[in-house]
């Protein structure tokens, strides 16, 4: 199932230093949202806390709400496990267990939990998600080998049959492209094109035209100085921000007269 | 230059290892020519060092089975579980404990530890007496190879939990997080990309751990009023080689020299096949070790 996110006066802390200033934003269900900027403006540091996995670096937390179909991801006894289960995220560098074989890779997160599912279940998930990856033809015949052994690419679309398997109602992407070539790269957006007709899917990229090409709203992020916090500067219809934006600094930003 | 260097280093080592090996077999090599009936205990070789051998491994065994646990489970909360502050002084107390030179442990387990355990050895007598192991009567001491193997234990556990702990340290972030993402809790996340990636360094530490203790010759000497080899772990009795070496080569000399020389080369062989067993394991698995 697919929700939409709702967030509301978000700050980010490291320690003392505000790293993400104000921001207010949803983000649609079942439709791509793209965060472009700048690097060091925040976009990853804004993304984790859409799942809470900013809770991983000591000293980082957040002020400010961020609702799931209304749910306060913050609120008094949620346990962030829950939330993770919930929002899946894949990474910037591709990070298959490498202990792991490649059916293992997809059933580890279902296997969390101690959760019990028969042979034939398991098969038909592995199956599915790797459908889901647009991986399965390319690796039916050898998912006892180790995902390591993958390329790049391939790799890639593995977490996101990982991620897929857990069955979320939100994707987070941090570049997931950066690391691969431009084929890897084709490979993955159109997988994205696909994924949100039942997942909603945030993408972080610093590629303009992938933004373009994948997202239907896009989220332009800047900031004013080095130790200076980030800000959300426009939020639209992607076409809007790459034809019409509304402030001057997107303009640059996105005609690459940047800085 | 450097590779130069390098390769010096790896071949001044082997030779070494080689030196070794060889002065352990040229002077051992009297004993199993000699007369059976003047080998210590008048019955051959094997009949005067297959006790000590089984001494050594079950002093070694019950070391490591009592510290790799705990090493390891000091490591991962070192690690991945204590708040910064206390991790780095735990780290440091431990990686000062793994630096006590081991007749500081041998003089502890002698004059503390041993006559702490008479009690308990006692209890284990009376009840579980019928279990080989625990059959009584227990020393009255308390200097028997079970108070040995605990104080390798002690010895050998600050090295197991100081090296896995730099092991766990360097598991890949990347990995941690991906466990993380997918809604795994601290404990998952540990069994997913943190002990599948420490495996073959835990074994590595546990090895290096057996080394010290199948070497350990003060502690033990202290320790263990020796005997010959028993089954029960609380009466005195056992021996192990090398506090057998340390004993007794001071006053050897003639064929009981070259005897105990023997003796050394065996406790070579078993490090040797030791470490080749560890190898192994670490090696079944490469292709899931994410080296390639
Ligand atoms: N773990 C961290 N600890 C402290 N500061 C951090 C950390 N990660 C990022 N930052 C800081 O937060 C700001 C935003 O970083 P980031 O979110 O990575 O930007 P982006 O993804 O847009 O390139 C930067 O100033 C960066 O130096
Ligand atoms: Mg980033």
């Amino acid at each position: 199932m697919s929700k939409r996110i709702d967030v509301s006066d978000l700050n980010v802390y490291y320690g003392d230093f505000r790293a993400v200033e104000d921001v207010n934003i949803t983000l649609d269900a079942k439709s791509v949202t793209a965060f472009i900027g700048p690097s060091g403006c925040g976009k990853s540091t804004f993304l984790r806390t859409l799942n809470r996995m900013h809770e991983v670096i000591p000293g980082a937390r957040v002020e400010g709400k961020v609702l799931l179909d209304g749910d306060n991801l913050y609120g008094d006894g949620v346990d962030p496990v829950t939330v993770r289960s919930q929002i899946g995220m894949v990474f910037q560098r591709p990070n298959p267990f490498p202990t792991m074989s490649i059916r293992d890779n997809v059933l580890a997160g279902v296997k969390l939990n101690n959760r019990r599912i028969s042979r034939s279940d398991a098969d038909e998930l592995v199956e599915g998600s790797l459908r889901g990856a647009n991986l399965w033809n390319e690796v039916k015949d050898r998912l006892e080998k180790p995902g390591s052994g993958l390329s790049g690419g391939q790799q890639q679309r593995l977490c996101i049959a990982r991620a897929i398997a857990v069955s979320p109602d939100v994707i987070l992407m941090d570049e997931p492209c950066s690391a691969l070539d431009p084929i890897s790269t084709l490979a993955i957006e159109d997988l994205i094109n696909e994924l949100k007709d039942e997942y909603t899917v945030v993408i972080v990229t610093h590629n303009m035209q992938q933004a373009a090409r994948v997202s239907d709203k896009t989220a332009f992020f800047n900031i004013a100085g080095t130790g200076k916090p980030g800000k959300l500067i426009e939020f639209a219809e992607t076409a809007t921000i790459f034809n019409n934006p509304r402030e001057k600094s997107t303009e640059d930003y996105v005609s690459g007269r940047f800085g | 230059m450097f590779s130069g260097a390098a390769l010096g280093a790896g071949a001044l080592i082997v030779a070494v290892l080689f030196a070794v090996a060889l002065f352990l077999v040229v002077q051992a090599l009297p004993t199993f020519s000699a007369n059976p009936a003047d080998i210590t205990g008048g019955r051959g070789f094997f009949d005067y060092i297959f006790p000590i051998v089984v001494g050594t491994l079950i002093a070694a065994t019950i070391a490591l089975l009592i510290a790799t646990p705990i090493g390891v489970a000091v490591a991962l909360f070192t690690s991945h579980y204590a708040p910064r502050r206390l991790a780095r002084g735990l780290g440091y107390v431990v990686d000062l404990l793994a630096a006590i030179p081991s007749v500081v442990y041998g003089a502890w387990g002698a004059s503390y530890l041993a006559s702490q355990l008479k009690v308990p050895y006692a209890w284990l007598a009376e009840n579980f007496g019928w279990i080989p192991l625990f059959a009584g009567p227990a020393s009255g001491t308390g200097k028997t190879i079970l108070t040995a193997g605990i104080v390798l234990a002690v010895m050998v556990l600050p090295i197991i939990a100081s090296l896995t702990r730099e092991i766990f340290l360097q598991a890949p972030m990347l990995h941690q997080e991906a466990a993380l993402a997918l809604g795994a809790t601290r404990w998952e996340m540990i069994r997913m990309a943190v002990l599948p990636f420490a495996r073959g360094g835990i074994i590595s530490a546990v090895m290096l751990g057996l080394g010290r203790a199948l070497g350990e010759t003060m502690a033990v000497a202290l320790v263990l009023s020796s005997g010959p080899l028993i089954a029960s772990l609380i009466r005195s009795g056992n021996q192990t080689i090398a506090a057998e070496i340390a004993l007794d080569f001071p006053e050897a000399f003639g064929l009981r020299m070259h005897e105990l020389i023997a003796a050394g080369l065996v406790l070579f062989l078993i490090t040797l096949v030791v470490n080749m067993v560890a190898r192994w394991i670490i090696n079944r698995h490469k292709e899931f070790s994410g080296a390639n």
